[in-house]
């Protein structure tokens, strides 16, 4: 059989302008279809393994007396917290939406400071061998402590739910941003501390134009691993604490046997976690774009 | 009084409780304006010595004075092209620059005045054609121009240059070479360079200082290169004095103070 292309080619012997024409419209189409090949190879795996894993879901669970329910009954019972995620009857009796949106804020008032403070002290640690040997055991043996470890400590602290989660996302993602921020800094080369050095920058300004940017894909790698350890742990928090968030939710649902809400903040948690990951990362790129390729 | 004085200059470093005497006895002066080369075989200590008066070594024994006052610490009146550029990857050429110049003639110029002055050094070295483009995004060649029109643009009393040239291709050094040579009659700096290569020391020199050996490492001798500027490439391929000085820098490098083959 011949190809399309030979066989264009020979109808359109003597007109040579519509052939053109022709191959212009068929490399177009041609492009475009091998545009939408790789689209489908990137799509079409996770999708298929993702309507496998639900029918052998639907079929594990679908016999009576399963402890779970089948994803059938669980988007007809949830079906009034995935339609409308928005509405608020008062107190804890909110939309899905304002229950991520408690826990996103203090995930973000806990991780700002996680930060501010990391980047910090990850400098001091990174820049100072005398702080390096006195701080770095403390952290390695600190780092190791569950989240949820620290929340009765907060408490007692605190005296109130709020301030302690928040507590207990900063000191679960402060290690990373410490261990790796120090990291770079120590990765400074010693070009650039000697152009430092021959400008005379004070130890201000080298923090900001030198240690930042040069140690900033260090940085953002702790970064990174911080955001996904406070969205762990905001979870676990929220469920002792109470109040509005989404672990409280989880927990709610339980007590009033909801499974199928359980369900779905289930993919709402996985969802957000995913995107706040991508969002930092995202982020690092941006900033880092001269630094990472050097 | 000398411009720049070494006296008595030496360095020693310990490392695991070994002490390895690097310099010794280095006695040099330089008058303002003078363009002065140091060669010697790699791991002679030359780059020590830069260092030294760069300020970003401390002498063991000696010291550095320039115009009379003891050289202690790093500073913009003795600036450094750097042996491999050391432009910040996450600045633009010009923000390079601007870093430097932002920061030593904060006081003396105006933002105006400042912003004006690196648009000036850039045209100096040819770059103004790349001002916005970061070092990843320039050739070798250009990043040790924008490393010179850097240090220029700090007004320095004395330029010091690592090896400037020895990381580019011949033909890329040698327009490098002229470049600046043509800044040097403009701006009269005094400067002193490490360079391994001869004819880029007898090419650019008022004087070459031969460095013996380590380690002790010292000057060894110091040669005077007496053709007038401007020097021209091709006129000095026969020029008596320029065959001269080469052949005299190179019997102390290969005959007298051979590398030892240790260093190799």
């Amino acid at each position: 059989m011949a190809s399309p292309a030979t066989l264009a080619g020979k109808v359109s012997l003597g007109t040579s302008g519509r052939d053109a024409a022709g191959i212009k419209a068929r490399s177009l189409l041609r492009i475009s279809g091998k545009g939408l090949s790789r689209l489908a190879a990137q799509i079409l795996p996770p999708l298929v393994v993702l309507t496998a894993f639900l029918l052998f879901w639907e079929v594990a669970c679908s016999r009576p007396g399963a402890g779970l329910p089948a994803p059938s009954r669980v988007f007809s019972e949830a079906w009034p917290i995935i339609s409308d995620p928005f509405f608020d009857n008062g107190g804890t009796d909110k939309g899905l939406f304002w229950h991520i949106i408690a826990s996103l804020q203090r995930v973000a008032l806990g991780f700002a400071l996680a930060t501010i403070a990391g980047i910090l002290l990850g400098t001091l640690v990174g820049q100072s061998e005398w702080a390096m040997r006195g701080l770095d055991p403390i952290f390695q043996v600190l780092r190791t402590i569950p989240p949820l470890a620290w929340l009765p400590l907060s408490l007692a602290a605190f005296r109130d739910g709020q301030p302690s989660a928040i507590f207990v996302i900063f000191i679960t993602s402060i290690w990373p941003i410490i261990i790796n921020t120090a990291v770079g800094i120590r990765n400074i080369p010693q070009d650039y501390r000697n152009v430092a050095a021959v400008v005379r920058l004070n130890p201000v300004e080298f923090f900001v134009k030198i240690m930042l940017p040069s140690a900033a894909p260090y940085i953002f790698t702790g970064l990174r691993i911080g955001v996904g350890l406070s969205w762990l742990a905001i979870v676990a928090a929220e469920m002792l604490i109470g109040g509005v968030g989404i672990g409280f939710f989880i927990w709610d649902a339980w007590n009033s046997s909801h499974i199928s809400e359980i369900i779905v903040a289930l993919v709402y948690v996985g969802v957000i976690g995913f995107i706040l990951d991508r969002v930092v990362a995202g982020l690092g790129r941006l900033v880092t774009r001269g630094t990472s390729a050097a | 009084m000398a411009h720049l004085d070494l006296s008595q200059v030496g360095i020693s470093f310990t490392r695991a409780g070994k002490t390895t005497e690097v310099l010794r006895d280095v006695n040099l002066k330089i008058a303002k304006g003078e363009f002065v080369s140091i060669i010697g075989h790699s791991g002679c200590g030359k780059s020590t010595v830069l260092n030294i008066v760069a300020g970003l070594l401390k002498a063991s024994t000696g010291v550095v004075l320039l115009d009379g006052k003891e050289v202690s610490s790093p500073g913009p009146e003795r600036a450094v092209v750097f042996q491999n550029h050391s432009l910040l990857p996450w600045l633009t050429v010009r923000e390079n620059v601007a870093l430097a110049v932002d920061k030593v003639l904060a006081r003396t110029k105006s933002r105006a005045e400042r912003a004006a002055w690196i648009e000036h050094n850039l045209a100096l070295v040819n770059m103004m054609h790349a001002a916005d483009k970061r070092p990843n995004e320039i050739s070798g060649g250009m990043k040790q121009r924008v490393g010179i029109a850097r240090a220029l643009a700090m007004e320095p009393t004395v330029l010091l240059m690592d090896e400037p040239f020895g990381a580019l291709d011949a033909l890329t050094r040698a327009h490098l070479q002229d470049q600046l040579m043509e800044i040097q009659v403009r701006l009269k700096n005094t400067v002193i360079m490490i360079t391994h290569d001869v004819d880029e020391a007898v090419l650019l020199s008022d004087r070459i200082v031969m460095m013996t050996n380590g380690p002790s490492a010292t000057i060894g001798e110091v040669l005077t290169v007496p053709m007038s500027r401007p020097r021209k490439r091709l006129e000095l391929v026969e020029d008596k004095d320029y065959v001269h000085c080469r052949a005299e820098v190179l019997e102390f490098l290969y005959a007298r103070h051979a590398r030892p083959a240790l260093a190799a």
